[in-house]
């Protein structure tokens, strides 16, 4: 338009399209961008590690809280891994109450993102509709587990609650208002002009980038990769049950918003079988404290797409190592194939539509020093360092503390 | 003297036309939460929002031009203030109508929309540059338009003047029905003019932060919000005078009930607007425009003039 020379704008740390801080700069000439560069590493919080210094037990929770949204999907992912190392078998009944709330999650992860999405394109409404029906499926995670999210239902050997009767009953019926306002959005998202304007031929992957890229979860699916490890590698109860893989070959965010409606029948398909076929029996069996030495490697189809946890036991109360891989880290990567060429507004809703936790993926913390632009990474010891010297200039200061506690041990 | 400054400063002027765009404000905003099955703000809200903003502190970015910065949000206020004078409220002439004072009134409602760009253009910042460019492409696509629409009913009235027009239609009410094009085209003109969704794309928050507002905060940013509210209350006003005239011909009282709520009507079109269409890109609204919109706004120039050479 008016300008004709490339520029660079910054979208983040801190932007109202961003629901976390990460950067991408953007540059642009008029409204089209001409390159992006992803900077990630703005929420990293050293859960790996911390885990190493924590028994099993205390890990299960701290994993929980990798991500608000799918959490159930972490714990239960790092639970098999240690399950694994340690030969435990889960009773039937654990499996499917983890299948269950695995996929209550699925619901309330895909809503939210519906509203995401609609917000990212200026359709507010969307947003508020599907947040509201969101609630629905809160409720009942609340009801099942007592928490709306980080549910904490997850135990080495099964899970902690059961669920009674009654639940089912109401789970049951929360599920068929659910079905009822997603086959509205089906049909929003089919008829409404704006919609498919903005969506469709945006934010495009082809089916072999996906392959190159070694995208996952809808993000894949759209793509027409038949890629699901509820299917692939059948974990907790998912090898008894009756559920389609959703492919969609639209290849755009028309295709990922398609693949995840539809994704949402299938869930209340699989949730329905789950309450009718729940068997009965106990619901955990004994663990160890101690896990024998071992590795294991966990997949876990969460709804952003394939989690994995790598898990190394040492034979004592707490791990050797654990290793994260969360979905965003795999998608990321094509989040810059699909802005080649596209226009600045097209920008949020293609971030957008991998459905990003980047607090889930961040990993380390870059320091780029200003003055020479230099790159480094900072080690344990000197991030450590660089705490206590910080809040030392700030007045807070430990070392009195720190050496009356010495002289009482 | 006195008479002339109390219409410019309270009635129907800066004062009554401040009350009236906050009061529209409400409207607008309380429908667009009914229909999206929210609960809504309560009636003050608006005047809360205009107060808070009036109290806090105007950050002028160390590279905008300050003087700039700071007399482009009082321009556009002051446009948009002075337009109302030509507004027909309470009878089918307004208080210094004058022939051709329907284009005076179109003119007073771009300079805003000039301003608007002006003050994201000189506040240096990226976001608000995007912005303000994205709010002069837009202007290009909406004003032939809207122009063409408002001056097609003009046509078929034989006068420039808001008066006449509103005299016309009212003597002669079948002549509306040929109008419906140039209302529809006018309404998305409108829409466009007034930022609002799906048009909203110069302040699109999740793409641009707000456009050219984005540098702007406390006074001047109040001074933009309500320029934009009286924007909406003089658009819509003219709208229903030119194409819904009905009741200005009554008695001041009945006839300025009928032309509130006429405007709150227009008004409630625009929130059901905003509720039911997500944001275009900026080529997807040029092309719209152009495409669409300026033939329907020509198609209903031909028909005014057919009219008006066979039948009048």
């Amino acid at each position: 338009m008016a300008e004709k020379r490339k520029f660079t704008i910054p979208i983040g740390p801190q932007h109202p399209a961003l629901k976390e801080p990460e950067s991408f700069s953007v540059a642009l000439k008029g409204e089209k961008i001409l390159g992006v560069e992803i900077k990630l590493g703005y929420n990293h919080r050293g859960l790996e590690k911390a885990c190493e210094s924590r028994t099993f037990i205390q890990d299960i929770y701290l994993i929980e809280r990798i991500c608000g949204i799918c959490s159930h999907s972490h714990s239960t992912c790092f639970i098999q891994a240690v399950e694994e190392i340690a030969g435990l078998q889960i009773p039937a009944r654990a499996n499917y109450i983890r299948t269950l709330v695995g996929e209550l999650e699925r619901v309330h992860s895909h809503l939210l993102w519906l509203g995401v999405a609609g917000h990212e394109i200026g359709f507010d409404t969307l947003l508020m509709y599907s947040w509201r029906d969101r609630e629905v499926v809160m409720d009942v995670l609340a009801e099942l587990t007592g928490n709306r999210v980080n549910y904490g239902i997850n135990t080495i050997g099964g899970v902690r609650r059961d669920i009674s009767e009654e639940q089912i009953k109401e789970t049951a019926k929360a599920i068929d208002i659910l079905e009822e306002r997603t086959k509205y959005y089906v049909e929003v998202a089919q008829q409404e002009t704006t919609i498919i304007k903005r969506l469709s031929g945006v934010g495009v992957l082809k089916h072999d980038d996906a392959l190159r890229l070694g995208a996952v979860g809808p993000t894949a699916r759209a793509s027409n990769i038949a890629r699901d490890i509820r299917k692939d590698d059948p974990y907790a109860a998912y090898a008894e049950l009756d559920f389609k893989v959703i492919t969609d070959n639209h290849e755009d965010i028309y295709g990922r918003t398609v693949v995840r409606l539809l994704e949402l029948m299938e869930s209340y398909k699989i949730i329905r079988q789950v309450l009718e076929k729940l068997p009965a029996g106990d619901i955990c069996v004994k663990a160890p404290r101690k896990i024998p030495a071992g590795e294991a490697l966990s997949r876990y189809e969460a709804p952003r797409g394939e989690d994995m946890h790598y898990v190394k036991a040492n034979g004592t109360e707490k791990p050797d190592r654990v290793k994260v891989r969360a979905p965003t880290l795999a998608n990321v990567q094509s989040v810059k194939t699909m802005l080649q060429d596209r226009n600045l507004a097209d920008m949020p809703i293609v971030i957008a539509a991998i459905d990003p936790c980047f607090s889930c993926t961040d990993r380390m913390t870059q320091v780029t020093d200003l003055a020479d632009n230099s790159r480094q990474v900072w080690d344990w010891e000197k991030l450590r360092s660089h705490g206590i010297e910080w809040y030392r200039q700030r007045g807070v200061d430990f070392t009195a503390l720190n050496n009356k506690l010495k002289q009482r041990l | 003297m006195i008479k002339e400054l109390f219409y410019l400063l309270i009635f129907p002027g800066f004062l009554f036309i401040s009350a009236f765009a906050l009061a529209g404000e409400y409207i607008d905003r309380k429908l667009y939460a009914r229909f999206q099955n929210r609960v809504g703000p309560p009636w003050f809200q608006p005047l809360a929002d205009l107060i808070k903003l009036l109290a806090k502190e105007d950050i002028v970015p160390c590279d905008a031009n300050a003087n700039m910065f700071k007399l482009v949000p009082v321009f556009a206020l002051t446009a948009a203030v002075a337009s109302i004078i030509y507004i027909p409220l309470w009878q089918s002439s307004s208080i210094y109508s004058f022939p051709g004072d329907v284009i005076v009134v179109l003119y007073l409602l771009t300079i805003p929309t000039l301003c608007f760009f002006m003050g994201g253009w000189y506040s240096t910042s990226l976001f608000a540059r995007i912005g303000s460019v994205r709010t002069l492409t837009q202007l290009f696509a909406y004003e032939v338009p809207l122009f063409m629409s408002i001056l097609s009913a003009a046509v078929l009235a034989d006068s420039w003047s808001i008066k006449d027009i509103v005299n016309f239609y009212n003597s002669h009410p079948g002549y509306l029905l040929f109008n419906g094009i140039g209302f529809v085209v006018s309404m998305i003109a409108l829409l466009g003019k007034l930022e609002k969704t799906p048009f909203d794309i110069p302040e699109a928050e999740t793409e641009i932060v707000a456009g050219s507002f984005t540098e702007y905060s406390g006074r001047l940013l109040a001074i933009f919000r309500l320029t934009l509210d009286i924007e909406m209350v003089v658009g819509a006003a003219l709208i229903s005078a030119i194409f819904i005239p009905f009741g200005l011909n009554f008695s001041p009282v009945p006839a300025f009930i009928i032309t509130v709520i006429k405007i709150e009507l227009v008004i409630a079109m625009l929130s059901l607007a905003r509720t039911i269409f997500a944001r275009l890109r900026i080529d997807q609204m040029v092309n719209f425009c152009w495409k669409y919109v300026v033939p329907l706004a020509l198609t209903q120039l031909l028909i005014n003039f057919l009219i008006k050479g066979f039948f009048r």
